[in-house]
């Protein structure tokens, strides 16, 4: 982008991320109710949220690289291209082929390994170590569940907000292409999508997106509709309030349980659904579908190779788990009949 | 009644107008015409090639009506696919119609009882659930549904492959037999993996509708009449939760028809999914135009027929 | 003569943040024969939750903790509970403050007053139907034919509370308990309402525990008055008594504010301050966080109940400062 390198870019979009999250953090400490919400949350889901940060983590140790710093003989990797902290751990570890878990030869013809005992979840055909293929899944994922859905929502809220506040001609046009879009099966309009658009990253994530706005997008549409009815709406109005200061001030807000709730929700779907496009061919590069629809015809094998579909599906349903836990956890503490029960 | 019917089929042939344009857009438009046919022929084919190629298939007329208003590539289509007339694949050239007649019967044949025993199976559970709100029966079933949910349908049909087909080789792992009498044996494995996966999700669903609808206050209008709670869930809560539930259903039928995706290409089932997946394994864009034009017109049609069916279940409905 | 029902010493509590929630607080009142009692408070004193506690209705995750409730001498709340759904529409019948939403929308209101029916007597539906009719004239619906197969959304507010009324007097309860009837109904249609009960009541004799937060009210229909304040009784008494003399500071305040016994031109007077929440009640009195005649034992020590007179019960220190001076009223 612009001759920036990709590396670069990446480097400061996390910075970008990282920065808007701090932020993000201080606005809503500032708040009553979100703050409890979040001590609630970490009360009762403290185990999820752990495993969640991990990921997270492990993500973030990924999204950051710099050139330099590689020791000279290293095996299969240039000496000038950006390595994350994740890839600098696993420097060197690059073997011939497959190997068990903890084996200390190769797994066809017994060859020794170059560090042997040391691959815990073992090496894939290219001799890659699966643990460091799975780490490097994990920012994928939180790339496809997380970024996605910070595209989608918005995109959704202007649809649904306006059409909801405003009604008309814009409404009846957005309501046409909700129910337009909601007629096509998800799975098959994310494929028309991808190969009309291409199967790289960026097309794969914008269809994503594309497939999953609709339905927070209606929801938005209905909620707004009924809080537009509220009489404090109408007293705004009469104050003079401008019509966007209405939106901002009592609409947004409102919604707001609503947008956290849908964006863990949709996290989890996203990544699911990627891993169905791995398998079909048209998934992202180095996600977990790759390495489970890649790892299938392992099974069949004798003797059986296991530890590569092992690792990455395990990985994949650890963090499916843990958010789908804490976003139940989220919409608990968020929900308006628990709040009032409260006071 | 009758007014409301109509409406409700006038928006819908809109939206297959609609769904036809956006179609038209993707496929005609985002990938032009260009790409398609080097996708079919090759990178290095010869232009007079793919030229000929385009005349063959139809593609080398103007996209726009405006272009030509006789004879272009829009009308074309619309008229094409309203009449079902779906052409060759860019494939293979092969009849598509043909194949989808074909691939229907084996379709219906793993959704229509995936549908069925799908509902058998995740409304008792979650009623179950439902009458021991709070308990340990509660949260152990929401805890497992949510442990269900959270795994890939993939992973849901290699484990099922692995265990069952290979180690103990109860069933075969792939294949099909349109004979009655073998049909079972080859739908059983895809039939099992589709109900594990997907009675998480319906049972925490289901739940939380009959929880709802349990929190009422004609329920406690109920209570106070005198009625047991058995009463109470068969007369008043099931009656008013079948609104969102039938809602559900009908929304779960595209998700058959996809989910049935995966599982007739893992399991060897000839369905209309199976046709989708090698259409985009070859890159044969007038197959899967087509097969994503037939899944929208079946799922616009269940969505009307549930928005019709509202009419019989719920009472204020009919009489708008 | 023993009262048909008796309250003794109830307690119902909600789980809070640091500990349980006494929001029904060692109440205790009876109920005679043919009477219509008053239960009269502010939202959240506790008055419906006396209500749903006497039917053993209350909500989770609150409960009934200790106490009697005796029907003609039989406690209720130590029944199994298949014997308490056999009094609950029969015996005892409630009717609550949203009619909107009392109903099943998807039945039939004939239906469901056929329901209160079946459940307690083994009647085919033709006799049930039959009933039914009759107790629709009864109410006072017109047409009657017609709205028994109607559904609750084509009924008025005003029709749908007959229709409830109609459902809970159907097996002839001895007591019916009525909470907030009107509250949620247009002015008109609430005087028809009212009347309607009043007209009920005298020709069947049943008993009525009428929960309301109007005064107005209460001068129409109560033939005795019970005042409810943050959880506990603070005056029980006669309606004349009550509204001529009250005690009860509280009680005074609240017929104070009536607008038309306040002088035109004149600031409607009012109580300052709010309700205070159940986790901030204070040790003593309750009110004396409001109380215009607060003296020093109010915040810390709860008044005993005093018996300023027959049937007249109050909870206040300067009431009970005033007896020790001067005697019994």
């Amino acid at each position: 982008m612009m001759g920036l390198e990709a590396y670069v870019f990446s480097n400061i979009m996390t910075a970008a991320l990282l920065a808007g999250a701090w932020l993000l953090v201080r606005v809503v400490r500032r708040q009553r109710l979100w703050r409890e919400a979040a001590q609630q949350l970490w009360g009762r889901r403290k185990l999820a949220i752990i495993i969640v940060g991990i990921y997270l983590l492990i993500g973030l140790l990924d999204s950051v690289a710099w050139k330099g710093g590689v020791p000279e003989d290293s095996v299969g990797v240039l000496p000038n291209a950006p390595l994350t902290l994740i890839d600098r751990v696993f420097l060197g570890t690059l073997e011939a082929s497959y190997s068990a878990p903890f084996a200390a030869v190769e797994f066809y013809g017994a060859m020794p390994l170059q560090r042997p005992g040391s691959h815990l979840f073992g090496t894939d055909i290219l001799g890659r170590d699966v643990l460091y293929l799975s780490l490097k899944g994990a920012r994928v994922a939180l790339l496809i569940g997380g970024l996605t859905s910070l595209i989608a929502i918005p995109l959704a809220l202007v649809f649904g907000v306006g059409a909801g506040y405003f009604g008309g001609r814009f409404d009846d046009f957005v309501f046409f292409l909700i129910s337009t879009l909601a007629s096509m099966p998800g799975l098959l309009l994310l494929i028309a999508l991808i190969m009309a658009m291409g199967r790289d990253t960026l097309s794969v994530c914008v269809a994503l997106g594309v497939t999953s706005w609709v339905g927070f997008c209606r929801l938005s549409r209905a909620e707004t509709l009924k809080l537009r009815e509220l009489d404090y709406v109408s007293a705004a109005r009469a104050l003079g309030v401008s019509e966007l200061g209405i939106i901002v001030r009592h609409i947004l807000p409102n919604l707001a349980h609503l947008i956290v709730i849908t964006f863990v929700l949709m996290f989890s779907g996203l990544v699911l659904s990627e891993v169905v496009l791995s398998w079909l061919g048209i998934g992202v590069d180095g996600s977990w579908g790759q390495m489970i629809d890649g790892a299938r015809n392992e099974l069949s094998r004798e003797p059986i190779i296991w530890w590569n579909i092992a690792a990455a599906g395990s990985a994949l349903f650890g963090l499916i788990l843990a958010v789908n836990i804490v976003g139940d956890g989220i919409r608990d503490v968020l929900d308006p009949r628990t709040r009032k029960s409260l006071s | 009644m009758g007014a409301y019917v109509i409406r409700r089929l006038l928006y819908g042939v809109g939206v297959v107008l609609g769904v036809l344009f956006l179609l038209f857009i993707l496929f005609f438009t985002v990938t032009k015409p260009d790409d398609i046919a080097r996708r079919a022929l090759g990178e290095k084919a010869p232009a007079e090639v793919i030229e000929q190629w385009k005349i063959n298939h139809g593609y080398d007329r103007p996209l726009w009506p405006w272009q030509d208003w006789d004879d272009n590539l829009l009308f074309d289509h619309y008229r094409r696919m309203l009449t079902f007339d779906f052409g060759l694949s860019d494939a293979d050239d092969s009849p598509i119609i043909d194949r989808i007649a074909a691939g229907m019967g084996p379709s219906l044949a793993l959704t229509v009882p995936l549908l069925f025993f799908g509902l058998v199976l995740a409304i008792p559970l979650s009623l179950l659930v439902a009458f021991f709100r709070e308990t340990y029966i509660d949260r152990m079933g929401v805890f497992l549904c949510v442990l269900a949910m959270s795994v890939s349908m993939l992973l849901y049909i290699i484990g099922a492959q692995f265990l069952i087909g290979k180690m103990l080789r109860w069933y075969p792992i792939s294949g099909f037999d349109p004979t009655l009498l073998m049909m079972p044996r080859f739908l059983a494995m895809p039939l099992i993996v589709g109900l594990l996966a997907g009675v998480g999700g319906d049972v925490r669903f289901y739940r939380t509708v009959f929880l709802e609808e349990s929190e009422r206050d004609f329920v406690r209008t109920a209570r106070a009449k005198g009625a047991s709670e058995t009463q109470i869930m068969t007369r008043h809560i099931l009656r008013n939760a079948l609104i969102p539930i039938l809602t559900n259903v009908v929304l779960a039928i595209p998700f058959l028809f996809t989910g049935a995706l995966l599982l007739e290409a893992f399991f060897g089932i000839p369905g209309l999914g199976s046709i989708t997946v090698d259409a985009i394994a070859a890159n044969d864009f007038s197959t899967l135009r087509t097969m994503v034009f037939i899944g929208s017109l079946l799922l616009i049609v269940g969505q009307i027929a549930t928005d019709l069916s509202y009419g019989l279940v719920d009472p204020r409905v009919r009489f708008e | 003569m023993s009262a048909l029902l008796e309250v003794r010493n109830l307690r119902t509590v909600f789980p809070g943040e640091s500990g349980p929630l006494p929001v029904v607080d060692d109440i205790s009142f009876s109920l005679a024969r043919g009477e219509v009692l008053a239960l009269v408070g502010e939202s959240g004193s506790g008055k419906s939750m006396t209500a749903l506690s006497i039917l053993r209705l209350v909500p989770k995750p609150g409960q009934v903790v200790s106490g009697e409730v005796r029907l003609a001498g039989e406690d209720l709340l130590r029944l199994p509970v298949t014997k308490m759904r056999r009094i609950r529409g029969a015996r005892i019948a409630m009717i609550f403050q949203e009619p909107m939403t009392c109903l099943n929308p998807v039945v039939s209101v004939g239906a469901q007053v056929m329901e209160a029916i079946r459940l307690h007597d083994s009647i085919n539906k033709i006799d049930a139907r039959a009933r039914t009719r009759e107790l629709f004239v009864e109410v006072g619906i017109p047409d009657p034919d017609a709205r028994l197969d109607a559904y609750p959304h084509h009924l008025s507010g005003g029709l749908k509370q007959r229709v409830m009324i109609a459902m809970a007097l159907s097996m002839r309860p001895e007591v019916l308990i009525a909470d907030e009837p009107t509250t949620a109904l247009d002015v008109t249609v609430q005087s028809q309402i009212l009347a309607l009960l009043r007209r009920l009541q005298s020709d069947r004799g049943t008993a009525i525990l009428l929960i309301t937060h109007d005064l107005g009210i209460v001068n129409e229909l109560a033939d005795r008055v019970a005042v409810m304040y943050a959880g506990r009784l603070v005056e029980v008494a006669e309606r004349k008594a009550l509204l001529s003399e009250p005690l009860h500071p509280y009680t005074q305040g609240l017929l104070r504010s009536i607008p038309s016994r306040s002088r035109p031109g004149e600031p409607l007077p009012e109580i300052p301050g709010v309700v205070p929440p159940p986790h901030q009640w204070p040790a003593g009195c309750r009110f004396s966080t409001r109380c215009p005649i607060r003296f020093e034992p109010c915040a810390e020590v709860f008044p005993e109940q005093i018996r300023p007179a027959e049937g007249r019960r109050v909870w206040c220190h300067d009431v009970e400062r005033s007896m020790r001076r001067e005697g019994p009223a």
